[in-house]
């Protein structure tokens, strides 16, 4: 990014004189998400696929749009008791206005949830209140018109569906939930992004987002043995497809294709291999992500159906899920409603401790921190932590798997037992209060780049502290997403912190039964005494 | 100036000039001592019924509990059974500390930009504000009770006693009345000041506010400076509950009174139609009222669509000549 940092933290958040009703979104280059194609739209089936761009005067609706999105939104009032409470009960008490990520940085009052929210409600108010009917603007209703269609179209793509206003709420408004819905309606007139509607068509057709073909994806893992296998002189020989293997294992694509996700899928394999777990891999079901989240409830569910559909066709007794954020949204509050009951699979139990996870006895799927952890409890695994010595860890909590789960403690014990060198970071930053990545949702795009580290400005700086004050040089996290938008994030506002998944920091730390004496890192840089700043930062 | 809070100003006194006239001029005594509070009050229990009754008809497709605390995992990991339920007893809990005690408010802090760093400083005024306010809300509701109730139930006198505390002069000064008024003035003054609370304010909130500023306003005007005849009111009030309703013809009922009753009969006619059925809608609000089980208990989706997806059948259909080549097992063979 070419803009100072000093430029870009000059926020100037004054809300203007006009009222919010009367100002446009900004379209200019590098404010907005590049339209979908028509033909990930077409492969899909979803409705109005075209040419358009945000910056055009027209957006080439269909011509009954209005007609498209008041029975579109009638329809969700319907099926959703959350949208209908949200849509009548905030007080506008400004609770909520500061703890966005992109309030915070970009000041832009329409990047605080309250008013975020109020872009939907306005309408709400004008089609379906008594209020909004006869008052009008001074009710907050208005009209339904292009320019409101536009705005949201910029507004609910600067969310990140990161649930932290949320928390604050004093009625839990989740102005994740009204974007959802926002971003339903739009789909309804064909508009979407490309950055999500591109992995939604691959994932369809492939398996995972980023249209890995089955001899590929193998051939992938195959390389991350043969690194494995100079570092450790074993050879791992996983499986695929196989039908009969004790548990399925399901971790994001994003782990395959780049660095670091990749060294935490060495990580996996390494950790299954050190315990001699029956599993296999799928490249059918090859990815645990799911955009359809970001898209609609509809498409998230045909993704995910993939999951239980091979669990089945493998004839496995449970799923373990690899370290991603959104997909464990997925997995915790819809996977079982949306695709369950799962009675052809058993409760999960670790073969190695015995240990029931009676938590997920009805999804019968793991997260991978939760069985490292146990298994770690257990003492079924040789570590060597000071492998780990040269880092000085953090950890960033990924917003789903913090707010929509509460898996907190698990990762941060499995790093201070794999690490020697951990240091949390402010309490307002972290857990439940943890700042999105600036990302989520679908909006690792590069094109908008600057809003993303604006967005992400509030978890850098958190970063930037622990770094200043103890030398951090490693923010670890448990998701793909973060992953891949934490280094430019670092990059731009902490350079000197690298980023790395947990599973990295096991298969670092993890000891094989006869392996050779380790000279090199899962990144093959030398161990140990190496600077922790590798070179992978860029994207 | 601002026209959100001017035209709530300008409803809110001409609403009260009305009453005013219309019962010391006109002589609409029975319309505004009677007709009108009875209306509010059906309208109150009418309107607020059916907007409950129109939230519930939606269903909760998906168990979407904010999760504000760890998890029940294993069994050597303490859980957060407050912040992060996973049974009834703890949504209990938690929806306790919700409604009576602001606990998500309780959470509120202040970002800022301090020398190239951003800060978060704990902000508490908001929520001081708001229970000071409910609470004297509150209070100031079941004092009123010794109007509508004969004889006046020993729980009331001890609220009044509570309340009474600070004995200051003849009548007794009552804390509700001056906190209510106290907090309300914050609350308004928030709005107006904090610029981003005041951008994102609308009619709809400035009005409720001063609605309560003319009530408490003209209740304390009543009890401390016209002294007004508490007798003639408690007959009024009395032949209203017992659905005799008459207004008393041997004492005047001053028009002041009229006035405070005139504005609270809108609060309540307007309640169910506006945000403040947030006090009901904090009961409902799927983010709070869940337990956090569903990996442990299936929650159903009444309306869960039944989809078509691609099938692995699709998907080996589609690469099955790759998929033997790689040497990756296959379902039928080409
Ligand atoms: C279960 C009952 C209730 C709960 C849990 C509740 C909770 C809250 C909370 C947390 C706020 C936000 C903080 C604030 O802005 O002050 C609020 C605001 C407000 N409440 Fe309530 N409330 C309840 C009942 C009522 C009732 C019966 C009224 C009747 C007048 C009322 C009137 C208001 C008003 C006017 C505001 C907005 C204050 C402002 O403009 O800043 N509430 N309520
Ligand atoms: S905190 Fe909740 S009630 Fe307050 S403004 Fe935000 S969404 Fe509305
Ligand atoms: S969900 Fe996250 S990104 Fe969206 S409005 Fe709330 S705090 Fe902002």
């Amino acid at each position: 990014m070419t803009i100072p940092r000093e430029e870009m933290l000059k926020i100037d958040n004054t809300p203007p004189r006009k009222s919010w009703m009367e100002v446009p979104p900004d379209f200019s280059k590098g404010k907005f998400c590049y339209p979908s194609q028509i033909k990930a739209l077409e492969y899909l089936k979803m409705p109005n696929p075209r040419e358009w761009s945000p910056t055009d005067e027209d957006w080439k609706l269909p011509p009954n749009w209005q007609e498209i999105i008041h029975k579109g939104f009638k329809e969700r009032l319907d099926k959703y008791r959350s949208l209908k409470v949200f849509m009548d009960v905030c007080v506008r008490c400004g609770a909520c206005a500061d703890k966005c990520h992109f309030f915070i940085g970009t000041g832009d009052p329409k990047n605080m949830p309250v008013l975020r929210a109020e872009l939907l409600r306005s309408i709400y108010r004008n089609d379906f209140t008594l209020a909004g009917k006869i008052l009008g603007k001074l009710a907050g209703a208005r009209k339904l018109t292009t320019d409101v269609i536009k705005e949201w179209f910029s507004y609910f793509y600067q969310c990140t569906e990161c649930r932290r206003c949320s928390v604050f709420c004093p009625y839990g408004i989740d102005t994740a939930e009204i974007t959802m819905m926002a971003r339903e309606l739009l789909h309804l007139l064909g508009i979407s992004i490309h950055w999500i509607m591109d992995p939604v068509s691959n994932c369809t057709r492939t398996g995972n987002h980023l249209g890995i073909q089955p001899q590929n994806f193998k051939e992938i893992i195959e390389f991350f043995c043969d690194d494995i296998e100079e570092i450790t002189g074993k050879r791992i020989e996983p499986s695929f497809n196989r039908k009969g293997a004790e548990i399925l294992f399901v971790t994001p694509s994003g782990d395959a294709f780049a660095d670091p996700g990749t060294y935490s899928f060495m990580g996996y394999l390494m950790l299954f291999e050190a315990i001699g777990l029956d599993y296999t891999l799928s490249t059918y079901a090859s990815e645990g992500g799911n955009f359809g989240l970001f898209t609609s409830s509809d498409m998230m569910k045909k993704l995910n159906a993939k999951m239980y559909h091979e669990a089945k066709r493998l004839g496995v007794k449970y799923i373990i899920g690899g370290e991603c954020g959104h997909m464990w949204r997925v997995i915790n509050q819809y996977m079982d409603t949306m695709n369950g009951p799962a009675d052809f699979l058993e409760v999960p139990k670790s073969p190695i401790t015995g240990t029931v996870f009676e938590n997920a006895k009805s999804t019968k799927m793991v997260h991978i921190a939760e069985f490292t952890a146990d298994l770690i409890k257990h003492n079924k695994l040789k570590l060597d932590p000071s492998r780990n010595d040269h880092l000085k860890v953090t950890f960033h909590d990924s917003c789903n798997p913090s707010r929509a789960m509460g898996l907190l403690e698990e990762p941060r014990y499995v790093i201070k037992n794999v690490c020697n060198h951990f240091y949390d970071m402010p309490a307002n930053t972290i857990r439940e209060n943890t700042f999105c990545c600036g990302s989520g949702s679908g909006l690792n795009t590069e094109e908008i780049m600057e809003l993303r580290l604006r967005g992400g400005l509030p978890r850098a700086n958190a970063v930037k502290h622990v770094h200043e004050t103890f030398g951090v040089n490693m923010l670890a996290c448990v998701c793909a997403i973060d992953r891949a938008v934490l280094p430019p994030l670092m990059n731009y506002w902490v350079p000197g912190v690298s980023v790395t998944g947990l599973h990295e920091l096991v298969g670092n730390a993890l000891i094989l039964d006869g392996e050779i004496e380790r000279t090199l890192n899962l990144r093959m840089e030398d161990l140990p005494g190496a600077e922790g700043e590798g070179n992978d930062d860029d994207e | 100036m601002n026209v959100q809070y001017m035209s709530a100003l300008i409803a809110v006194v001409v609403l009260g000039f009305l009453a005013y006239i219309g019962t010391e001029f006109l002589g609409l005594n029975s319309l505004f001592g009677i007709f009108i509070p009875y209306l509010a009050v059906c309208f109150f229990l009418v309107g607020a019924i059916l907007k409950v009754m129109k939230w519930a008809k939606s269903p909760v497709p998906f168990r979407i509990p904010t999760t504000c605390g760890q998890q029940k995992s294993l069994d050597w990991i303490e859980q957060n059974k407050i912040d992060n339920p996973s049974t009834t007893p703890g949504v209990i809990a938690r929806m306790f500390f919700e409604v009576l005690l602001f606990r998500s408010l309780f959470r509120n802090t202040k970002a800022g930009i301090k020398e190239g760093k951003i800060t978060y400083e704990w902000e508490i005024f908001l929520w001081v504000g708001a229970l000071a306010f409910h609470y004297s809300f509150l209070t100031v509701l079941v004092r009123h009770m010794r109007f509508f109730l004969e004889p006046v139930p020993g729980l009331i006198g001890i609220v009044e006693t509570l309340d009474g505390f600070f004995q200051v002069g003849t009548p007794g000064v009552l804390l509700s009345g001056v906190v209510l008024l106290g907090a309300v003035l914050f609350l308004l003054s928030r709005r107006l000041l904090i610029p981003q609370v005041r951008y994102i304010s609308l009619m709809a909130d400035y009005f409720p506010l001063f609605l309560i500023i003319g009530i408490a306003g003209t209740g304390i005007y009543m009890r401390y400076f016209a002294r007004v005849d508490v007798v003639a009111i408690k007959q009024l009030a009395m032949s209203l509950v017992t659905l005799h309703p008459a207004i008393p013809q041997n004492v005047t009922v001053s028009g002041i009174l009229y006035v405070h009753l005139f504005l609270v009969s809108v609060l309540f006619a307007y309640f169910p139609l506006s945000k403040l059925m947030h006090m009901g809608g904090v009961f409902l609000s799927p983010t709070r009222n869940l337990a956090n089980n569903s990996r442990m208990e299936r929650h159903i989706n009444p309306w869960n669509p039944d989809l078509k997806f691609h099938t692995y059948e699709a998907y080996e259909n589609d690469f099955r000549e790759k998929m033997i080549e790689a040497g990756l097992p296959v379902e039928k063979e080409a």
